[in-house]
């Protein structure tokens, strides 16, 4: 019975590490006071690039770093359209989603139908193999700890560093900031990057643990989940977390319940994860004055300094 | 003024009869990617088959990823207007958007898969029997299995899909007459990590073996992971689990594709219905693999049998799941109800979402 309970930990962890890493991701560069809806393409052309990399080197940690690098370059076009030539935000985003997904199709055409590379969960003697504690905390993928580091070391950055204070202050009011002598434009720059670089991982441990394969499209909407629990988290890493273990453990939950036999008709579980989501991080949210101090003022704003 | 008519009539008749020589286009409009290596992949592959079997004479086009709501009407009726002579649209939800642009478009064919509506004359529909394919694994199943218990991943409650699902069962119970069957619906034809989790969690809740509806390889990864046996769905999965497919249902989706277009360039199509089964070659059945050889020899056997006609899945005895009888002994179904199944026969562990 044991075995069964983590086991389904396990899938648990697996189903929320993705969002968790693309939304971190996503957090920081709202946190900056920028919108990049591009999570989904950043996510599918990381997903792609890991598979590739995997698939050529045999090597997945090669293809978790290869999908970072490319997640954080892939966004730089968005960084460069939004910031330097002022473009709309929105539709940039958007139009990143829509050329990820299509070029990922396209890059991972000869790649259709080949079964993948695994990144194995690790196994440390004698710790891995520790009852119960064993397997979640020393036998997972690398990919799983790093999701959990993330989180704590963003909190860490943005609310403890001098940095991350300066990353917050150009999302509250870029002019403000601008006038102190931040220097804007760059910190965007880099934060949009992180948020690429975050997206890019999350899309690997897609095709490189979740489901070691690479179809097209694979990502289905993940990357549009992340910028929701963004939001529903009102911008707090902490929130991000209990958000995305939420919609993981709901999710494989239901399908318990489905498998078990619950008599609750199937449509209304398989919507049960987003219903779920949406009340507990409202809930949690309720505070209003507590949101307002961490919406980030200038978000989605385009930043032209003046001279 | 004559000579001006005379030449205006003559490149009026170049115009035609270049007209006359002009490219018959065939379209596609695909539920999933190209590379899902599933249910759109195998339509792809008929597409291709197109373009191999009638090489010049044909153009082709296709549209991946298309809703299947309303909103499936646009792409539709955009290639009606672009010049497609024939539209085949893959995927049960497509069924009024086809109608309805078949309507504006009466001199485009239209060719709508597993629906079974046709409100104007150039619409038909075509589907194939995937359920023969179900009883032959649901046999293999219940031989194969341990626990007694498989797991069925189901997209959503439409007959299609209902359909197989019993005729698993039916396949499973004709060589158990106990073996249960546990079926998790995601709610989406494709979204590998989706599929994944549902694989997962019904190994945890005891199945040993899995079997899907719906259009990706990731339940079979699962399966291979965790040491049980799969089948492959659509198209032939082997190679996401040598050690884990037991066989697989392929959709050869060829011919038929060949044959109609042929029919537009001839000027022959008409409207039909068509169901093609084992008999017709549209449901093929993938290598039986990881099994012992007896298994193998009952599955060929039953392969055959369904295939001439002498065993036919449907065929009573058969008891709904509330425990009324559904057909008496030695009757078949009728087409109707096969066609529009919307409930479960008895031994299926699950509630049917309506």
């Amino acid at each position: 019975m044991m075995d069964v309970w983590i086991s389904i930990i396990l899938s648990v962890c697996a189903a929320s590490t993705p969002l968790l890493i693309a939304a971190t991701g996503e957090l920081v560069v709202e946190r900056s006071g920028v919108l990049n809806l591009g999570v989904e393409g950043m996510m599918i052309m990381g997903a792609v690039a890991a598979f590739a990399t995997a698939q050529v080197t045999g090597n997945p940690y090669l293809g978790a770093l290869v999908a970072i690098i490319t997640g954080a370059a892939f966004s730089l076009l968005f960084a460069f359209l939004t910031l330097t030539l002022v473009a709309n935000q929105v539709a940039t985003g958007l139009a990143l989603t829509i050329l990820g997904l299509g070029l990922s199709g396209m890059i991972g055409e000869g790649f259709v139908g080949q079964p993948g590379v695994r990144m194995d969960a690790i196994d440390i003697p004698v710790l891995t193999d520790l009852p119960v504690i064993g397997k979640l905390f020393f036998g997972q993928d690398l990919i799983f700890y790093a999701s959990i580091a993330l989180v704590i070391g963003v909190a860490w950055f943005l609310f403890r560093t001098r940095a991350g204070l300066m990353v917050r202050s150009v999302g509250d009011s870029h002019s403000s900031a601008h006038a102190l002598g931040i220097h804007v434009i760059r910190i965007r720059y880099m934060t949009i990057m992180f948020g690429g670089a975050c997206a890019g991982l999350a899309g690997a441990h897609l095709s490189l643990v979740y489901v070691p394969q690479w179809v097209e499209g694979m990502t289905a909407g993940r990357g549009w989940i992340a910028l929701a629990l963004v939001v529903f988290a009102s911008w707090r890493p902490g929130r991000v977390l209990v958000g995305a273990y939420l919609f993981g453990a709901v999710t494989i939950g239901q399908f318990h319940a489905q498998a078990i036999g619950v008599a609750i008709p199937a449509q209304f579980l398989t919507s049960l994860p987003y219903l779920a989501t949406i009340v507990v991080l409202v809930l949690i949210a309720r505070n209003r004055r507590l949101t307002m101090i961490n919406t980030p003022a200038s978000l989605g704003q385009p930043f032209v300094p003046d001279r | 003024m004559k000579k001006t008519i005379f030449a205006l009539a003559a490149s009026a008749a170049v115009m035609l009869s270049g007209q006359a020589f002009a490219k018959t286009k065939a379209c596609f409009i695909y539920i999933g990617p190209t590379g899902d290596f599933g249910w759109t992949y195998q339509h792809d592959q008929g597409r291709k088959s197109i373009e191999a079997a009638l090489g010049d004479q044909v153009e082709t086009a296709y549209l991946e990823n298309v809703p299947e709501s309303a909103e499936a009407q646009r792409p539709i009726e955009a290639f009606a207007r672009s010049g497609c002579d024939i539209i085949f649209t893959t995927s049960f939800n497509y069924m009024d958007p086809t109608n309805k642009a078949a309507k504006k478009h009466p001199n485009v064919k239209f060719e709508h898969a597993t629906g079974f509506k046709r409100e104007s004359p150039n619409v038909s529909t075509y589907s194939s029997k995937f359920y023969q394919g179900r009883y032959v694994q649901g046999q293999i199943a219940a031989k194969m299995s341990k626990t007694g218990v498989a797991g069925y991943i189901a997209s959503f409650p439409i007959p299609e899909v209902v359909r197989g699902i019993n005729s698993f069962i039916l396949g499973a119970q004709s060589i158990n007459p106990d073996f249960k069957l546990k079926v998790v619906w995601v709610s989406t034809w494709f979204d590998p990590p989706k599929e994944a989790d549902a694989a997962k969690a019904l190994i945890d809740q005891g199945v040993d073996i899995v079997t899907q509806h719906t259009d990706s390889t990731a339940a079979m990864q699962v399966a291979a992971e965790r040491g049980i046996k799969a089948f492959g769905q659509a198209s032939d999965m082997i190679k996401f689990g040598p050690k884990t497919q037991l066989t697989a249902i392929i959709d050869e989706w060829g011919p038929y594709y060949v044959e109609r277009t042929k029919a537009v360039i001839d000027g022959t199509w008409k409207q039909q219905d068509v169901w093609h089964g084992m008999a017709d070659g549209n449901v093929e059945m993938a290598p039986y693999t990881n099994m012992p050889d007896d298994v193998a020899a009952m599955a060929t056997k039953t392969a055959a049998a369904i295939k001439d006609g002498s065993l036919e899945p449907f065929t009573g005895p058969i008891t709904k799941q509330d425990g009324s009888q559904w057909l008496k002994a030695g009757e078949r179904s009728d087409l109707g109800t096969l066609l529009g199944m919307n409930f479960y026969v008895k031994g299926v562990d699950d509630k049917l979402p309506q």
